[in-house]
């Protein structure tokens, strides 16, 4: 029997998606900006393997020759990206919604063996919960990263006025290089995350829009069952040894030393 | 009491129909907001461009939003936030020349260079290098910034602008809101607002890397403003301008902030 699940609150169903469109602008103003100095290229040995950005790609896009246009939207821009994001991390920290969110102690290895499954390594499913151990550390990154962006975007937006931000950023050069390398992660970001929703499949994307998950009536043993969770090296040991249970049936799934609500396998 | 059983048996919805409810509402949402989205997108990628005026080249309310964002940030700007300065070694020695706009005429004679400033009273303050000269001198080693995103650790020397205008006798001047520049030639001109034209160490340079200035970096005087972009950095002044309404700024006409501040 399924049953409706609430996943995502509409604050952040909202402000993920006003995102959306903003950071696009955001990534295209600043490759008008960029072009006009276009220094970076990635150089090892004397060789250079990559250019930012090759004449082909500023030809596709239109970038050349729009300097004044590029800050104009920039900054008109970065207000919105600015006030959607601290909306986003108060309403997070506030809500507590950031629990879920956070990576957790045994997040990172776990997140391993999130990696080993999604590149069919390994068979056993890791612990989803809301996110997955690399859920929240993808998902957390990201809002770092944006705080980042706009932190080293005003350090060399105002580094005068802002010098002791520029100082923190290791100099107007270092700001502006963490502001050019945070854009490419977005893209990079971007490009894994449509892949995995894609995989993840409908009922996980649809939680995206409209807020919850159609998922399977959890079974009473679920509740009953939860290991501490101060124990990671147990949680480790459970894993491993509930492997061959795990095509059984819920009541066996209820072993995994996690979050009560757990029931779906969604790895995005 | 019949009523509410009715109700109640109609509201009793199955799973499926509680599902597709939801999704109708958050889907619809959906897309006419991002319909309205691509809408304002269309709106603002098209908006007309400003009427060409003291500012031109920018879309109107990409310039109302250019503005606003100079009141906001201005609030910001304290003459006791210094540029950071380096020490003489650290100087380029091959100073950039990014464009030669406003002193382009060929055959000009820096001899025959004169400074005019114009005063309240309608008079004109003319000055020829010498006179500026017996000034204090100030030097700043600074990393000279430009829009495009270059930057380069350069020195310079010169009157700080704001002892040039109380030697000068310029303080009635000093109390209005900008200050504007040009070229002797016209060609090239900059407006500034007093508060980053008296910031110590904005100067009128008349050495580069402890010589004589040369002619393609603006010789014989040309504006240092740290506290700008290298566009408001005027290469060879020959007229100073006060006003309480901004002066025109050949970038700013061309799509560029007006304010351009750092």
């Amino acid at each position: 029997m399924k049953e409706i699940k609430e996943k995502h609150t509409l604050v952040m169903r909202w402000t993920h998606w006003v995102n959306f469109p903003i950071l696009t602008v955001m990534i295209w103003s600043g490759l008008l900006i960029y072009w006009a100095n276009d220094e970076y290229a990635i150089t090892i040995f004397g060789h250079t393997f990559l250019r930012f950005f090759p004449d082909w790609f500023y030809k596709l896009l239109k970038i050349p020759h729009h300097l004044a246009d590029g800050m104009a939207f920039h900054f008109l821009f970065m207000w919105f990206f600015t006030l959607n994001g601290i909306f986003y991390i108060l309403y997070t920290l506030l809500s507590g919604e950031w629990r879920q969110l956070a990576p957790k102690r045994n997040s990172f290895k776990e997140a391993w063996l999130v990696l080993l499954h999604d590149l069919h390594i390994r068979k056993t499913s890791p612990p989803q919960n809301k996110y997955n151990a690399a859920q929240r550390i993808a998902y957390t990154s990201i809002i770092i990263m944006g705080l980042g962006s706009v932190v080293t975007g005003l350090a060399i937006y105002k580094p005068v006025q802002f010098y002791w931000l520029t100082w923190i950023c290791g100099g107007y050069h270092v700001a502006r290089i963490i502001h050019f390398a945070l854009t490419l992660g977005y893209v990079l970001f971007f490009m894994i995350h449509v892949i995995q929703v894609i995989i993840a499949g409908w009922n996980n994307f649809r939680s995206v829009v409209s807020g919850f998950e159609l998922v399977e009536e959890p079974t009473p043993i679920v509740t009953t069952i939860i290991v501490e969770e101060s124990a990671p090296l147990v949680t480790m040991n459970l894993l491993e040894e509930s492997t061959p249970l795990l095509t059984k049936g819920p009541e066996e799934r209820a072993i995994f030393p996690i979050d009560e609500d757990d029931s779906n396998n969604n790895l995005l | 009491m019949k009523s509410p059983t009715i109700k109640k048996t109609k509201k009793e919805l199955t799973l499926n129909q509680k599902v597709n409810r939801r999704n109708f509402i958050s889907f619809t949402t959906f897309f006419v907001a991002s319909a309205a989205a691509f809408g304002g997108w269309k709106w603002l990628y098209n908006s007309p461009e400003e009427k060409a005026g003291i500012t031109g080249g920018a879309h109107k309310p990409l310039r109302q939003a250019l503005n606003k964002t100079e009141v906001f940030f201005r609030n910001f700007f304290s003459n006791k936030n210094l540029v950071k300065t380096y020490p003489k070694e650290k100087a380029a020695k091959v100073v950039r020349v990014n464009s030669n706009i406003g002193i382009d005429d060929e055959d000009y004679d820096p001899k025959k260079w004169i400074l005019n400033v114009q005063r309240n009273d309608g008079q004109i303050l003319q000055l020829t290098i010498d006179q500026i000269r017996t000034l204090p001198k100030t030097e700043i080693i600074f990393d000279f910034k430009c829009v495009e995103g270059w930057d380069q650790i350069q020195h310079w020397g010169g009157v700080k602008f704001s002892d040039f205008l109380s030697h000068f006798g310029l303080e009635d001047q000093a109390k209005m809101d900008y200050v504007g520049m040009q070229t002797p030639n016209g060609g090239y001109y900059v407006g500034l607002e007093m508060e980053s034209a008296l910031h110590p160490q904005t100067i009128l340079a008349y050495e580069m890397n402890d010589q004589p200035l040369v002619l393609k970096h603006g010789a014989p005087l040309r504006l240092i403003i740290p506290v700008k972009y290298g566009i408001k950095n005027l290469k060879r002044i020959g007229m100073i301008s006060f006003s309480n309404k901004r002066p025109r700024d050949y970038w700013a006409e061309q799509g560029y902030d007006y304010y351009s501040g750092l």
